[in-house]
């Protein structure tokens, strides 16, 4: 018997219902998360990595509706959980990081509060003196100091935001952080401070990251596992080693090019020409053939399968399609 | 301000309240002895009005009805207003557009129209005019709350407290409510000081309380008659007491507002 991995998502559809039209935010996307692995969401906006990202604790904002598919934390289906069950997954097991950190935090609750809040929430023996003394340790651990818990959520800047939110994530010790876009609002030294010390909680409670960025360089630098998102569809999975050293899928190889590089200093960045598909009405077929330099009669009739190229690398794209092993 | 406003308010309560001792006169019963209309002098610092009653002892018996109008007006918009707005607005969906409805229908009228129309069916009487004016004032309260729910509960950091698991009852009072609350001042005051003005109108056209209740409303409205006279001090000292009281309830309310909102203070 194989050991059920620590989240488990297949053929997973999400759908925004809209008055003009159903929008496939997310199209049949498989993966498996084991306990412990950094896993990368990359993709432009739009392109369904956030909604993949709310699905996973069933916060899919309106008029989205988890259409197909199984999502599966410890090998029980989250989809099919009652309210109770649902909410002691959430902040629990897995915990979510948003990416305004402006508006994250309940501005009348004090810095404290908010940690009484989310441990009663949990623990509802617990007295309000032992969760202060933890709140203390981890605003600590934070690099916060622990003099402040008492002050209200604006008196702090958005670095100082962001890591109170890592610090609320991690106080229940769940199992998986999804962190969406946790950095994007911050300047770019805030950003690497925030990331280490994210990575170094992680590495102390052993849990697992989903990472979600419009930025692959991010995601190549700090996760194992990388998922490529494009309208709503998984176009390319790889280890990052692999992803960087040989990308297949055409859009993985144009995200690539166009992040700059220090050491290749006379290297033209590269842009991906067009913009990407209005999702109400998406190009029939791949839905990147429009942008593709390589797209072919094929791409515009039919949407390609996902295959296996060895290594557990799967992609998206008729070029490849003969090469792999078709999945499912 | 909450200080000055909390000063203003309370004094005007306790001179109500030390009414019976520290007038010097009966306020609804004239001595044969006094003067009609009489200016103010040393035996009557406010005058007397048209029936030789004196004035001073009107205007400090003469709160009561109006302190309590407004504070049960307001007590009973609260109970009622708030939850609805908070309840509808956080279901949506087919409860709130019927609840929406209804509000909005109310709504429509002008107020006092509405006042006048409940207070007459109801009949006069202090908790009477508290409910009629309560109809008005619940429909202030629920757009604002609906309003205000239907933006906060967009806001991430609602989205991160249901994703933190906490309950939906939870989400509403620790999250929603508090950010709600300083709008809802700010409508207690204006319906505060409204339900003053309110009370003296019902008062004026006979819906209010009678004659035998010493009522600054009523003086307001009962002297106005005799200003062309010369006569000012029938309304001088009542209406300063309400302009007073609507006063000290708006400064509360603002400075109330600046306390619960903490981004506001300092």
């Amino acid at each position: 018997m194989t050991k059920t991995p620590l989240l488990e998502i297949n053929s997973l559809s999400v759908d925004y219902r809209t008055s003009r039209g159903t929008v496939h935010a997310v199209d049949d996307v498989s993966f498996t998360l084991e306990k412990g692995e950094k896993l990368g969401l990359a993709g432009e906006s739009g392109s369904g990595k956030s909604t993949l990202g709310l699905s996973i604790i069933r916060l899919v904002p309106y008029p989205g509706v988890i259409g197909r598919g199984q999502i599966k934390v410890d090998g029980k289906d989250v989809l099919k959980m009652h309210e109770d069950e649902l909410r002691s997954i959430r902040g629990r097991r897995v915990a979510y990081v948003f990416q305004d950190p402006m508006m994250s935090l309940n501005p009348v609750k004090r810095i404290g509060d908010h940690f009484v809040e989310l441990l009663r929430t949990h623990e509802p023996t617990m007295d309000r003196k032992h969760v202060m003394e933890r709140a203390e340790t981890i605003l600590k651990d934070l690099g916060i100091q622990p003099e402040r818990i008492d002050d209200y959520p604006h008196q702090f800047s958005g670095g100082m935001r962001q890591r109170i939110m890592i610090g609320l994530a991690i106080a229940l010790n769940p199992d998986l952080i999804i962190a969406d876009e946790p950095t994007t609002a911050l300047d770019v030294i805030v950003q690497a401070k925030i990331l280490d010390l994210l990575e170094n909680l992680r590495k102390t409670y052993n849990m697992a990251l989903i990472l979600i960025s419009h930025d692959l360089s991010i995601i190549l630098e700090r996760c194992d596992k990388i998922i490529v998102m494009y309208a709503g569809h998984m176009v390319e999975y790889a280890s990052s080693a692999e992803l960087y050293s040989s990308p297949i899928h055409p859009y993985t190889q144009k995200l690539l090019r166009s992040i700059p590089n220090i050491e290749l200093s006379d290297q033209k960045l590269l842009a991906i020409p067009g913009s990407p598909p209005n999702m109400l009405n998406p190009p029939k077929g791949c839905p990147f053939w429009p942008r593709c330099a390589d797209s072919e009669e094929a791409c515009k009739r039919k949407a390609p399968p996902l295959v296996d190229v060895g290594n557990n690398h799967l992609v998206r794209c008729f070029r490849h399609d003969e090469k792999g092993v078709l999945v499912e | 301000m909450v200080i000055v406003g909390i000063v203003i308010v309370l004094a005007i309560v306790i001179m109500t309240a030390l009414a019976p001792w520290t007038a010097p006169h009966d306020p609804t019963k004239a001595e044969s002895s006094n003067p009609i209309r009489a200016p103010p002098s040393f035996q009557f610092p406010m005058g007397t009005n048209h029936l030789g009653i004196d004035m001073l002892s009107r205007t400090l018996f003469g709160g009561s009805v109006m302190l309590q109008v407004s504070a049960l007006s307001v007590i009973l918009c609260f109970l009622v207003g708030v939850p609805l707005g908070l309840f509808s607005s956080y279901a949506g969906g087919l409860l709130d557009s019927g609840v929406s409805l209804v509000i909005d229908a109310v709504y429509a009228f002008p107020g006092l129209i509405i006042a006048i129309a409940v207070a007459a069916v109801l009949g006069p009487g202090v908790i009477n005019m508290a409910l009629s004016i309560a109809v008005v004032y619940i429909p202030s309260y629920f757009r604002i709350v609906r309003s205000q729910v239907l933006s906060i509960k967009e806001l991430t950091y609602v989205e991160a407290a249901k994703a933190s698991g906490a309950k939906w009852y939870t989400v509403l009072s620790d999250y929603i409510l508090p950010n709600v609350l300083p709008s809802i001042v700010i409508v207690a005051t204006i319906n505060f000081a409204d339900a003053v003005l309110t009370a003296a109108g019902l008062t004026f056209i006979g819906l209010g309380v009678t004659y035998d209740i010493p009522d600054w409303g009523w003086d307001l409205t009962n002297g106005r008659q005799y200003l062309s006279s010369g006569a000012w001090w029938i309304i001088f000292f009542p209406g300063l007491m309400i302009i007073l009281l609507a006063l000290g309830f708006t400064l509360i309310g603002e400075g109330l507002s600046e306390l619960l909102n903490p981004k506001l203070q300092r």
